[in-house]
């Protein structure tokens, strides 16, 4: 692991580092030994942090303390929302996380544009008729092309019509305002390793009023929504994390400035690159972007002897090398959809990283062109390398 | 002795072994890769170090390490095995054998099931907490998909006979799941010589972090399991989620520790809890030790002492931290199931607490938590001695 240290990582939408202060907390609550559950002053210093941390985390987002709850990560928080709402029409569109598209058996989706956004008539359409059974589930920014909704809106199209709203925020979090009052929804996933948090824990975090069924039978805690004893090193590290957010968003400006320049820099270089979402509104961090014919995943591989890391797309399980399904969801061919690499920036990423990046990424480009070129004249057959 | 009270709340959970700590650290810092982002060096690392933890675990129940799957902890392990199991072979077979004993997830998981159509049996168990072999063996049927018995009861230590669980079950083709996570590094375990077909593990009952578990699964033959969370397939697609990378390779150094201690440090806690028992046992005479003394885990111990109110006792006892039940119903005033099932009386199911001894116990605190509990108990016997009087 002796390349870690010089390694360019360029994957924050993957997970991000840990903030100091986070670490520390984390390492202070390891030498808690209470489980929060129990009555004894041990168990109360337990509580206590879990506790301070669920006030950070209402603070930061516009939560009520009570209502959030906490999870293992955004998957089960997502599978919660859906599978716990018992509605029976489950309404998702077709860019959303794996985890909510298979959260429950059969879900009606929402068609999306080129541009990466979510046909609002179609949305509208699916709701006319038993919309009080449903639940809509939409994402407030994409993973892999940073595309962000307009989720209030859907929102409020969707309460219009009696139907229920969740949206997956994972990657919103210090890279724009998030409010739960502002996207007027009634459950929010997020997940704290994306925003400097550890890995390990999430929240589902509901609005005043709605209830919802637990998916993990247990114990009781989170007031009977999700059993298992509260994860409190990592709930003390989340709530540290979330009161990070508004030094992120400081930091939003100064990363959509590094961002624009390389996008700009890889089009000079590669006039034929095609950048995904650019014309709708993104994350300011975010850029996903190929070249017809070129592997995606070649392309990480080489910048990854480079010393860059970035994703072919969204990280999920080892070793699969699928067409990206928001590509394919937005209308992209199969050749494009396993051809684009997404880099996304994170605020420790300094401003020679990206210049790097570009040289790195156009001269691996050169070559697996070169080397595409020859193994066509080869077999005389074209193909994606 | 510092101000921080006596621990002896061991079932509730125990301290992270400032070795575990010191192997989790690292990866909070700059190996901050998702083990999942198979693309570069970063999660190369992570992936590297989750699967030696994986090994580790697997060694400490004798299985594989591609028989172990992640998850948040025992209890989505105990969900995912008790409803997972069922609901991948209902209805061919649609019945499910477990006990009064068992943890709340376990019981719980399968009241949703009996809600999903399942038959469900809930087996008694003896007095001394133990399960009745003869009443396992008439409810088996070639109807009966699952049997989930806990291995370590989490109130009263009992060890349930596994290995003659598992062959009754296997006479009938039945699957056979353990909740083994207060068994596991407390007493050995082999899956294989036993017979168990599935095995819940809790990281932060076993010296490890908080918010991981995993769940063995047989793979030989192959049992269907249909997964809780899906998404992005990870677990080999039994369980979505980004394994959180430095709780698992905690959670394998905590396993790798327990296997290198597990029969010293079961002798070292059984002298401390044995001397413990005959301090109070001389100096209080009515003392009721509820559950097996001798099939039982060396950490434990659960007494009932008659007349006097386990929250009373313990408002008295502010130096040591112990429970009056098991860690998740002691918020609520509600009286333990487990005691109930045991066939202890209605009047001295409000006596009893629970003492759990551990790797950090030293002698001088079990002299001191015996001490201040035999002052506490004398003096409100002295109370109810004067409010009898008059």
């Amino acid at each position: 692991m002796c390349a870690t240290s010089t390694m360019i990582y360029l994957d924050y939408n993957a997970t991000a580092p840990l903030w100091p202060a986070v670490k520390r907390r984390i390492i202070d609550a390891l030498d808690v030994s209470g489980n929060p559950s129990s009555v004894h002053s041990s168990g109360r210093n337990a509580r206590a942090l879990v506790e301070k941390a669920r006030g950070e985390i209402a603070s930061s987002f516009g939560a009520t303390h009570e209502n959030i709850i906490f999870t293992s990560g955004a998957t089960e928080a997502n599978t919660l929302a859906l599978a716990g709402s018992k509605r029976r029409r489950v309404l998702v569109s077709g860019i959303e996380h794996l985890s909510v598209l298979e959260a429950v058996g059969d879900v009606e989706k929402i068609a999306v544009d080129q541009a990466g956004l979510v046909s609002s008539e179609c949305l509208a359409n699916l709701l006319r008729q038993d919309a009080n059974s449903a639940l809509v589930s939409i994402m407030l920014a994409n993973n892999e092309t940073g595309v962000i909704q307009p989720i209030a809106e859907l929102a409020r199209m969707a309460h219009e019509y009696g139907a229920l709203f969740h949206c997956d925020a994972v990657q919103a979090p210090g890279r724009i305002p998030l409010h739960m009052d502002d996207l007027g929804v009634d459950m929010m996933t997020l997940s704290a390793h994306k925003i400097g948090g550890p890995k390990g824990i999430g929240a589902l975090i509901l609005a005043p009023g709605v209830e919802i069924a637990s998916v993990l039978s247990g114990g009781g805690q989170e007031r009977g929504r999700r059993g298992g004893t509260e994860n409190v090193p990592a709930i003390a590290g989340f709530g540290a994390a979330a009161m990070h957010v508004n030094e992120m968003l400081d930091k939003a400006e100064h990363i959509s400035k590094l961002r624009d320049e390389m996008e700009r820099a890889i089009l000079e270089q590669v006039p034929e690159v095609v950048i995904h979402g650019h014309r709708a509104p993104r994350l300011v961090n975010t850029s996903l972007f190929g070249v017809d014919g070129v592997s995606a995943e070649t392309q990480v591989i080489a910048l990854d002897l480079s010393g860059i890391a970035v994703s072919s797309g969204s990280a999920c399980s080892s070793g699969k090398v699928a067409p990206s399904h928001v590509l394919r969801a937005m209308g992209l061919s199969e050749s494009m959809s396993i051809s684009s690499v997404r880099v996304s920036i994170g605020v420790e990423t300094k401003d020679e990283e990206i210049g790097r990046f570009v040289d790195a990424w156009v001269s691996s480009l050169k070559i697996i062109k070169r080397q595409v070129n020859a193994a066509q004249s080869m077999n005389g057959s074209g193909g994606t390398l | 002795m510092t101000d921080e009270p006596v621990y002896l709340d061991y079932q509730a959970t125990t301290p992270v072994d400032p070795r575990v700590r010191e192997v989790m650290l690292p990866w909070f810092d700059a190996m901050f890769g998702n083990p999942h982002s198979s693309d570069h060096a970063y999660g190369w690392a992570a992936e590297q170090a989750v699967e030696d933890a994986r090994i580790h675990i697997a060694e400490l129940i004798g299985a594989k390490s591609n028989d172990i799957f992640f998850t948040s902890g025992a209890t989505e392990a105990n969900n995912l095995a008790v409803k997972g199991t069922v609901r991948a072979i209902a209805p061919d077979r649609n019945h499910v054998i477990t006990c009064v004993t068992e943890h709340k997830c376990v019981l719980e998981s399968c009241a949703r099931l009996e809600r999903e159509g399942v038959a469900v049996t809930y087996l008694p168990v003896e007095k001394n907490g133990l399960l009745n072999l003869e009443l396992l063996e008439n409810a088996l049927s070639e109807r009966t998909a699952l049997v989930s018995i806990m291995a370590v009861n989490n109130e009263i230590g009992v060890i349930q006979p596994l290995t003659e669980i598992a062959s009754l079950c296997a006479r009938v083709g039945a699957l056979f799941h353990t909740d083994a996570a207060q068994a596991v590094a407390k007493i050995p375990l082999d899956v294989n010589v036993m017979g168990i077909d599935l095995l819940s593990i809790s990281a932060h009952k076993l010296y490890g972090p908080m918010g991981i578990g995993a769940l063995y699964v047989r793979q030989k033959p192959k049992i269907e399991i249909e997964p809780i969370f899906d998404g992005g397939g990870q677990e080999r697609g039994l369980r979505s989620g980004t394994v959180p990378a430095p709780l698992a390779i905690g959670f394998g150094e905590a396993c790798r520790l327990g296997l290198e201690d597990i029969s010293e440090e079961a002798d070292r806690i059984t002298i401390l809890r044995d001397q413990f028992l005959a301090q109070i046992i001389d100096s209080l005479g009515d003392v009721k030790l509820n559950g097996d003394l001798e099939k039982r885990i060396p950490g434990n111990l659960n007494l009932s002492f008659p007349d006097i109110d386990a929250q009373d006792l313990m408002m008295r006892l502010p130096g040591i931290a112990l429970s009056s039940g098991s860690a998740c119903n002691t918020s609520s005033v509600a009286s333990s199931h487990v005691l109930q099932s045991i066939g202890v009386e209605e009047s001295l199911l409000h006596n009893a607490i629970r003492i759990g001894f551990g790797r950090f116990t030293v002698e001088e605190e079990v002299n001191f938590a015996a001490k201040e509990i035999i002052q506490a108990v004398s003096s409100l016997r002295n109370v109810t001695q004067i409010y009898e009087k008059n």
